[in-house]
């Protein structure tokens, strides 16, 4: 789909992940962070198993691995609330390096990170092969409720009409030698707030009169049928059914 | 289809906004198949108005709409739609899905077509108003001459029996008007165009109407018209500094 709405996670590509249809994807992420998430904590190695897995697949995708790693840094406050873990945890205790830990918290820090590691990995990958558009349409594709869907989709058409009028009225403001320093000033950056809700209001009332020029009666048309075959459906879950296979004999060992 | 019938025929409308405000006050205008005729009037005039009635989003208090012979009614409002394709003023209301493709795709697709046939008819769209590289762009991404011509587009794609533009040439430069002009000219579809634009009205349509609070009051070649200084006047139609209606060579 062209140069469209290339959102920063997005990188630009044509590998095999880049193809699969966007409500494989979804559905292939989603059943892989819910199998990472059944897995008990004790069984270490099934971790490292997954990350061995997401590795595979970003390795067919061709991303980086330092594009994926800069990408996973939203990570960071969870791992902040991780590393308390250890600190404030109750119950028995043991001493690494003169400090003394709480054991269940030191498995509840591990727990949080090896699992929320691999959830954010999985989205980056996601994120990074499916442009914005695309993943839209495959949540509707997958029976997200069709009214968010149009909700997103129209974000993603007038954020930019809408930031652009936000901007024009600042230089407005600005250049009759407002300042918007202090706190006095509160009350016309609130007017302009209002300023800009009755604007988009009206634009949103116009919208909607072009939309039913064109025919529009309720619901979007169909213009892009996302399908997938069966070979499709295959290739993407093979990523959460191994998973799976690694799951189960975590439980089992 | 008979090929007498009038593309659009209205007679004796009337309309009142639901506020008490009369802005209608018994407009009757024919046009005729594959006619190109320019709607003049000021601002307030009840222009934008009627254009509303036209593909029954406004529903008339009194008098009738017919296109090609079909009254504007609810049981046909879907066909209606179809046959009349209005350009809004704002290329930015008019262009409400993330790219120009799925855009130009929307009305066809909402009257059912699908595959095959609704990318030949998005493609055919662009390519009459030489858009066609754009497909895949978001709309945002185009310059404001470019938008208007991809609005022009979304509605050829309906295939429609009529035309109507809402001001066109408003913040168009003079090459975005020029190319407009031409886009237009080479369409075979009857065309209404909306506008105060006097030069652009005597360049691009043989007749003209003149709509003034509420009613058509002058209706005939728009050269003529435009050289009336007393109606123009009366009706607070003014030419541009220096511009002169007789000097325009219009038989091209
Ligand atoms: N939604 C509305 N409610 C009430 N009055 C309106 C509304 N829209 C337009 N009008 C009034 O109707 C008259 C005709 O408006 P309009 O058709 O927009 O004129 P034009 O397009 O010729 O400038 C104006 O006096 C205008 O104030
Ligand atoms: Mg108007």
């Amino acid at each position: 789909m062209g140069a469209g709405h290339a959102h920063r996670l997005y990188r630009h590509g044509h590998s095999p992940v880049h193809r699969l249809p966007p409500h494989c994807k979804l559905a292939a992420v989603l059943c892989f962070v819910v199998v990472v998430v059944s897995t008990p904590r004790e069984a270490m190695w099934a971790f490292a198993l997954y990350a061995v897995l997401l590795g595979a697949v970003a390795g067919v995708a061709r991303i980086p691995a330092g594009f994926l790693l800069k990408r996973m840094l939203i990570e960071v406050p969870f791992v902040a609330f991780a590393v308390l873990m250890p600190f404030v945890a109750q119950g028995e205790r043991v001493e690494v390096m003169g400090v003394s830990l709480s054991v269940s918290g030191l498995w509840g820090a591990w727990n949080v990170l090896a699992k929320g590691t691999l959830g954010v990995a999985a989205s980056v990958i996601l994120a990074s092969t499916t442009e914005l558009r695309e993943l839209l349409l495959g949540l509707q594709r997958l029976k997200l409720p069709p009214l968010l869907v149009q909700i997103a989709s129209f974000m993603i058409r007038y954020g930019d009409v809408i930031t652009d009028e936000m901007r024009r009225m600042r230089i407005a403001r600005e250049s009759r030698g407002f300042d918007s320093r202090g706190i006095r000033q509160w009350g016309v950056l609130g007017k302009s707030a209002g300023a800009l809700f009755i604007r988009s209001y009206e634009r949103g009332e116009r919208v909607h009169l072009a939309m039913m020029s064109r025919g529009y009666a309720g619901s979007m048309p169909v213009i892009d049928e996302v399908t997938a075959s069966r070979a499709q459906w295959a290739r993407a879950l093979a990523l959460p059914l191994s998973a799976l296979a690694v799951c189960l004999l975590g439980w089992t060992l | 289809m008979d090929a007498v019938t009038a593309s659009l025929d209205v007679s004796g409308l009337a309309y009142a906004y639901p506020d008490g405000h009369q802005a209608l006050f018994g407009v009757d205008l024919v046009i005729g198949r594959g006619e190109r005729v320019a709607l003049l009037g000021p601002n307030g005039a009840g222009k934008t108005t009627l254009v509303l009635h036209l593909n029954g989003i406004l529903t008339a208090g009194s008098g009738s709409v017919t296109v090609a012979g079909l009254p504007v009614a609810r049981e046909h409002l879907a066909e209606i739609r179809r046959r009349v394709g209005i350009v809004f003023q704002d290329p930015d209301d008019q262009l409400f899905m993330p790219s120009v493709r799925e855009d130009v795709a929307f009305g066809p697709a909402a009257s059912g077509l699908r595959g095959p046939e609704l990318e030949a008819r998005v493609e055919k769209a662009l390519g009459q108003v030489g858009m066609a590289e754009y497909v895949d762009r978001p709309p945002h991404h185009l310059s404001f001459g470019q938008r208007r011509r991809v609005a022009v587009a979304t509605v050829l794609a309906m295939e429609p029996e009529i035309l109507v533009l809402d001001e066109p040439s408003s913040n168009l430069d003079p090459a975005s008007r020029r190319e407009l002009a031409e886009i237009l000219r080479s369409l075979d579809v009857t065309v209404l165009m909306v506008t105060h634009d006097l030069p652009y009205a005597l360049e691009m349509c043989p007749r003209a109407l003149v709509l003034s609070e509420g009613v058509i009051v002058a209706d005939g070649p728009t050269a003529e018209l435009l050289c009336d200084e007393g109606l123009m006047r009366a009706h607070r139609l003014e030419l541009p500094f220096g511009f002169d209606p007789r000097s325009v060579d219009t038989r091209s």
